[in-house]
């Protein structure tokens, strides 16, 4: 396939006079996982319901699977799975009648149905479970449902609404487990979340979302150095005099600042990977050393200090 | 304006049919009513009510007179105890009521809706499965009725329907699945509008009453704004005798009810005032053929039927333009 799964084009759209998204350009290719990352009410789930036909953007294009959703609906809702955040079930319907529903207004009949069905459920390991009622089902189990409704139709590409909410951390390291083997299948999945260190896991890009806007967007390491200046940041504990210790570790090559965090512990920020050239450094100024850390490039430092610089930006 | 002028402006052809997935839709919620425990209470209501009012009609029918016995199994009244078919007068916008009154806010509430939604159907399969659905149950449930009625009849007076009494039956069968249908497609249009279910079962029994109690003191109020000041001759007096009447009809209860009389009762001839000319060398108390009262009613159903689909019409247009979005 040559054309990319989700292709938007100054997407916009105004509910009155206010803007949800403003002037977005997104290309998600074939087999790509990504996620689209902000606070609550930045525009994702906006942003989500354009891409479905669910919504009808006000300006700008989109194209989904080289199709455009308002004017295809049927074609995009036969390919697109779109798992909605707090998914909803018939209650009193048990987890396998709430599927064969869905299989049926995808037009499944017969013996596929039943295959397709059977599939879905192996897949998020609900067949045990599948003739309860799914007003019985816990919260991990009905997001997994949402999931096996998702597969029902082999989607070509999946998109989820804050998928992780309101899980536990074993239930929600379990559902990205489950993305994941989707990726493996060669599913392109698209994906919002507020909650970064989840989803950083999963996501081969990410794109930041504030006010409506798509302020960032690339791969983790990617916004790391352009938001955190390419750096890694090095802890450091070792005993001696702070002036020399501090004045030793600047020396260091590649070291761009060095901040004194308590009494005998230091951070440095570094363009590479420099902890034996500062173990040496600490050394040769007659420090003690304890204990070197290297810091992970971590999504949630990359869009603190985003906004922090944003807000700073605007106050100045 | 400039957004309509925008969607004026869009090629209006879409993309398949909107009947995809109607079947499914209408099935499974055909299942839901058939099986549901509200459902459950209502054939309990109406299966006492029919055998109630047909065993007391049964007891006060005047056997000497063999015309229309069956029909009359629908029209005896006994004093404290209305008819069926009086019963049937407010019995059917209850039933509709309560079939349609939570079939989109609930699905909304249950966050269902966009889920469904994003499957590959129009909105309008899914809001018209909801109100055939509706339509349908109601329709099987008041078949059944009518079947228990005839089958009591047969076994109590001993002698078949006639072909004419069985054609008036079912016409007034149809009449009322239609009666109903207009407050299904009411009750599903405040089902559309209001988010909460008890506030659009409110709301629709509040038309209900409204149209039940108040309508014909309504209607007294408006005559005198709309009617001649002065009645000097019979033309005028008729002129104001006809509006009162008109005014009336606006209330499908009002609609139904003379559906009712003219079928159920062939030797009623007239729904308005009658002339004396107008009786002249008329065979007074003679039963009017079933074509002659289909023609009286003819307005009255084709009424009924118009505002079923007027009111869904409003429906749909709101529902197509509603944010799925929590």
């Amino acid at each position: 396939m040559d054309h990319p799964v989700i292709e938007a084009q100054n997407l916009t759209k105004q509910y009155g006079n206010f803007t949800a998204v403003k002037d977005l350009n997104l290309i998600v290719s074939a087999g790509e996982v990504f996620g689209l990352l902000g606070p609550n009410g930045a525009g994702k789930t906006t942003t989500i319901l354009m891409l479905l036909g669910l919504t009808e953007p006000t300006r700008g294009q989109v194209r989904v699977l080289g199709l455009d959703p308002t004017r295809y609906p049927l074609s995009v809702k036969a390919r697109v799975g779109y798992l909605p955040d707090q998914v909803g079930f018939y209650d009193d319907l048990t987890a396998r009648e709430n599927l064969s529903y869905i299989a049926r207004l995808n037009g499944l009949s017969g013996k596929e149905l039943n295959l397709r069905v059977e599939e879905a459920l192996e897949h998020v390991h609900l067949r045990r479970v599948a003739d309860q009622r799914v007003g019985t089902f816990s919260r991990g189990m009905r997001q997994r449902l949402g999931l096996a409704d998702v597969l029902l139709k082999r989607p070509q590409l999946i998109i989820m609404d804050e998928p992780t909410q309101g899980l536990d951390p074993e239930l929600a390291r379990e559902f990205l487990g489950l993305i994941h083997s989707l990726k493996q299948e060669g599913i392109t999945i698209l994906l919002s979340s507020h909650l970064l260190h989840q989803v950083q896991e999963v996501c081969d890009r990410v794109g930041l979302f504030h006010r409506g806007q798509m302020v960032l967007e690339g791969t983790v390491p990617d916004l790391a150095q352009k938001v955190l200046g390419g750096a890694y940041v090095i802890g450091v504990h070792a005993e001696g005099s702070p002036e020399e210790l501090q004045n030793a570790l600047r020396m260091v090559s590649q070291v761009r600042a060095v901040h004194s965090v308590a009494s005998d512990r230091y951070q440095v920020e570094a363009q590479s990977d420099v902890r034996a050239e500062i173990a040496q450094a600490v050394v040769q100024a007659g420090g003690r050393l304890f204990g070197l850390t290297i810091q992970h490039q971590n999504l949630e430092e990359i869009y603190r200090r985003y906004f922090e610089e944003a807000k700073d930006a605007q106050a100045a | 304006m400039l957004k309509l002028l925008d969607s004026w402006r869009r090629p209006t052809e879409r993309e398949g049919s909107p009947w995809i997935g109607l079947g499914a839709v209408l099935f499974k919620e055909m299942a839901d009513h058939l099986t549901g425990a509200r459902m459950r209470i209502l054939e309990l209501l109406i299966v006492i009510t029919a055998v109630g009012t047909v065993y007391t009609a049964l007891q006060n029918l005047n056997r000497n007179n063999s015309e229309f016995l069956y029909l009359r199994l629908f029209t005896t009244a006994q004093d404290p105890l209305p008819s069926f078919v009086g019963f049937l007068g407010f019995l059917v916008p209850l039933i509709a009521i309560a079939l349609a009154f939570d079939a989109v806010n609930s699905e909304f509430n249950r966050r269902t809706l966009s889920r469904i939604l994003a499957q590959p159907v129009y909105r309008d399969a899914f809001l018209f499965g909801k109100f055939l659905s509706c339509l349908l149950t109601l329709a099987i449930v008041f078949a059944a009725i009518w079947l228990l009625i005839f089958g009591l009849g047969i076994v109590s007076l001993g002698v078949p329907p006639t072909a004419e009494e069985t054609g008036r039956a079912l016409l007034f069968l149809i009449a009322t699945v239609f009666y109903g249908g207009i407050w299904i497609s009411l009750a599903l249009l405040f089902s559309i509008l209001f988010r909460s279910p008890a506030t659009a079962a409110l709301a629709a029994i509040a038309v209900w009453l409204f149209f039940t109690v108040f309508w014909n003191i309504v209607a007294g109020l408006l005559l005198p704004v709309f009617a001649p000041q002065q009645v000097t001759n019979l033309l005028d007096l008729i002129a104001v005798w006809e509006l009162q009447l008109a005014l009336e009809r606006i209330s499908p209860i009002r609609l139904f009810a003379e559906i009712a009389v003219i079928l159920l009762r062939p030797a009623e001839r007239s729904l308005g005032i009658i002339l004396p000319i107008q009786l002249d060398r008329a065979l007074l108390g003679a039963p009017l053929p079933l074509d002659q009262s289909l023609l009286l009613i003819w307005p009255h159903l084709t009424s009924l039927i118009a505002a079923t689909f007027l009111l869904f019409a409003v429906g749909y247009v709101i529902f197509q333009r509603q944010e799925i979005r929590a």
